[in-house]
């Protein structure tokens, strides 16, 4: 169940997964893949509609790439089918394939300059000369490389070479761009400005893109939807939003963003109200997101940015949750900082935005601090 | 000493030892090509001596001449010679590419576990003597040998032909070509492949767009390394090529041990070499632009 999507106002009405008649551009039908004893991704099946921008998110070894490498037609799959605009890939080899890939090495030719690498995709198609060199000059504007045309891929930074790798496998318009970490080889702040540019990218041409990626922030920045794969399965798929507001699993929930997570056991439940018994005491989740038993074990979890702070002699919230403890650690961010709060045994964390400068009642190391959180930020989690 | 002192010594070190083992000798023989023969020991005059003193040195300076030369370019024979040296060289280096480079193209691509075995098969050979391989072959193509033996009815008559030679040198020489290309097509970066078939390209043509190319510095190693020394050749075409394989490294010997004729001997070195050196600076200036291109 995802919470109502807010409309960001050049999303706004973008949603083809939940319209029954739209057809999916990319669909993976009960994929399994397997290398000799081991299973890369176990029956596995999703699709991608036009004009998303679609993210794999993992850790390495969860199947990611291999799902992505199926699409590109280096893999095939073992059972399952793997459809492009509803026909069935298997048997097609990756160079009669109308999906391109952007490698994670970037895979310049280092024997051709940047324009025959770029030009060398639309060489294959058998363009004609004039063509190629008006769509290769295009691409290089695209991508801001114009003046570089003539270098080899040695004498290129490696935020260069990553447009041309860009450049490279947008020049043929794919109908799916394939983007296999494509953002990991360079520094925090050109991968921050990068994003930002395939995003903008992306809209402009009106492609699909597929990134697989193991950085869930460039994920959740860049991504119309996410799936969230663990050992070859897909845990969760959805918006960025769903995924982290609404996870469906202990797994997403910890993989996602930071995370409180406390078990427990299921005392009542009033339709989505469920009171939950844990070892911080008794918490009521407001909207639980499946049906569940009393006694059934459960995890409550929550959002750090979710908690309040409550200072001794301070009332928190009414309905809330209180939780009392002492603050064993504090990280200072910058624009925000994290609490590290001991709760009963229990390490648990707050996040708190630093909205007031110089700050005069900032709590210190071993306070003795009260948590509240709303019985809305709780996440009840069966899985 | 001084960090700079030090390079010094290093970098005089491997010059002493080219002036020492290579400027030196090749200066004595360069000197006898210019000498004439006699019946003497050393069977060539002038000789120069340590007593003689400088007006003698240049009174003996007079007597060189470049009359072995000379010879050199009036006889068929070692125009011939060096012709035919050079025509077996390049057919045997062309065949060795055709032959090598699927082998190597094979090795780099076998499963990494049987790479270090291939390899190791590859240089087995030198496990044994180089003479005793040669002499095997003779055993194998002799009019009643092996290869006879197999195709009763219709015997070929290999021993002692230009064929020989070439069948020889290829055996010979495999692994000069094989390990450099192995070297240059082991290294180099699969996903190039994927990325060119991704971009539309099929496969047979992606082995000539790039593979190719990137492993053209080892064609051209394998090339240069089985090339210059078959030019060169002696023991192959004397046991393999019978007498009417004319090779340069042939003639040199037999003019220096048959016929005891040290300036014409010496004469037929010094042009080989200068014929050899051209090859030569063409692979060191590839690799030196290979190393610029910082591969």
């Amino acid at each position: 169940m995802e919470p109502p999507e807010r409309p960001a106002a050049h999303r706004a009405a973008f949603a083809p997964w939940d319209d029954p008649a739209a057809r999916p551009l990319v669909v993976y039908d009960g994929v399994t893949k397997r290398f000799g004893a081991e299973t890369a991704v176990v029956d596995l099946s999703l699709a991608v509609y036009e004009r998303e921008f679609f993210a794999l998110l993992g850790p390495s070894g969860c199947g990611k790439s291999t799902l992505m490498r199926m699409l590109a037609g280096f893999e095939s799959p073992s059972e399952g089918r793997v459809l492009l605009a509803g026909e069935d890939l298997a048997g097609v080899p990756p160079h009669l394939r109308p999906v391109n890939m952007m490698f994670q090495s970037y895979a310049l030719f280092p024997h051709m300059s940047v324009e025959t690498n770029i030009a060398f995709g639309l060489a294959m198609e058998g363009r004609p000369r004039d063509e190629i060199g008006a769509r290769v000059g295009e691409a290089l504007r695209m991508v801001k490389l114009d003046g570089l045309a003539g270098r080899k891929p040695h004498q290129l930074s490696g935020g260069q070479r990553q447009r041309v790798a860009l450049a490279r496998a947008l020049v043929k318009r794919p109908k799916v761009l394939l983007l296999d970490e494509p953002l990991g080889a360079l520094d925090r702040k050109l991968r921050e400005e990068t994003q930002f540019e395939l995003m903008a990218l992306q809209e402009r041409l009106g492609l699909t893109f597929i990134i697989v990626t193991h950085d869930q922030d460039e994920a959740m920045t860049m991504a119309t939807r996410i799936a969230v794969m663990d050992k070859g399965r897909l845990a969760q798929i959805g918006t960025p939003r769903a995924i982290y507001e609404a996870p469906t699993t202990r797994y997403v929930a910890d993989f996602i963003g930071d995370i409180n997570l406390v078990e427990g056991k299921v005392t009542g439940a009033e339709g989505s109200r469920v009171s939950v018994m844990t070892a911080l005491g008794d918490m009521v989740v407001a909207e639980a997101s499946e049906p569940v038993s009393v006694g059934q074990a459960v995890a409550v979890a929550w959002r750090p940015e979710k908690t309040r702070l409550v200072r001794a002699g301070e009332t928190g919230p009414a309905g809330s949750v209180m939780l009392t403890g002492t603050i064993a650690d504090i990280g200072y961010l910058g624009d925000w900082s994290t609490y590290h709060v001991d709760i009963g045994g229990l390490r648990l964390k707050a996040a708190l935005a630093n909205a007031v400068r110089r700050a005069e009642d900032a709590v210190d190391w071993g306070d003795p601090v009260r948590l509240a959180v709303a019985p809305e930020a709780l996440i009840l989690l069966v899985r | 000493m001084s960090e700079r002192a030090t390079r010094r010594t290093i970098i005089l070190v491997p010059y002493l030892w080219l002036a020492l083992f290579f400027l030196v000798p090749f200066a004595i023989v360069a000197k006898m090509s210019l000498s004439q023969v006699a019946t003497a020991i050393p069977p060539y005059t002038p000789v120069f001596g340590l007593e003689d003193g400088p007006a003698v040195w240049l009174a003996k300076a007079r007597e060189l001449s470049l009359d072995n030369y000379a010879v050199l370019a009036g006889d068929r024979l070692y125009i011939d010679a060096f012709l035919s040296s050079l025509r077996i060289a390049l057919i045997g280096t062309a065949i060795l590419l055709l032959i090598g480079y699927p082998m190597a193209h094979a090795m780099a691509r076998a499963p990494e576990r049987w790479r270090a075995v291939l390899v190791m098969a590859v240089i087995l050979p030198f496990w044994t003597s180089f003479l005793i391989r040669v002499y095997a072959w003779i055993g194998i193509l002799k009019p009643e040998g092996l290869l006879n033996e197999l195709l009763i009815g219709a015997p070929l008559a290999i021993a002692n032909t230009e064929t020989a030679v070439i069948i020889g040198v290829v055996y010979s020489y495999l692994p000069f070509m094989v390990l450099p290309l192995y070297a240059a097509l082991e290294r180099m970066d699969r996903t190039l492949l994927e990325a060119a078939a991704d971009l539309g390209c099929p496969p047979w043509l992606a082995f000539w767009r790039i593979t190719v190319p990137l492993s053209l510095p080892g064609i051209v190693a394998g090339c240069f390394l089985c090339f210059i020394p078959i030019t060169g050749e002696v023991v192959i075409p004397d046991l393999l090529g019978g007498s009417d394989t004319l090779m340069i490294g042939k003639t040199l010997w037999t003019e220096f041990f048959s016929n005891r004729d040290w300036p014409v001997a010496s004469a037929v070195a010094v042009v080989l070499l200068v014929i050899l050196v051209g090859p030569i600076m063409v692979y060191q200036r590839h690799q030196g632009r290979q190393l610029e291109a910082g591969r």
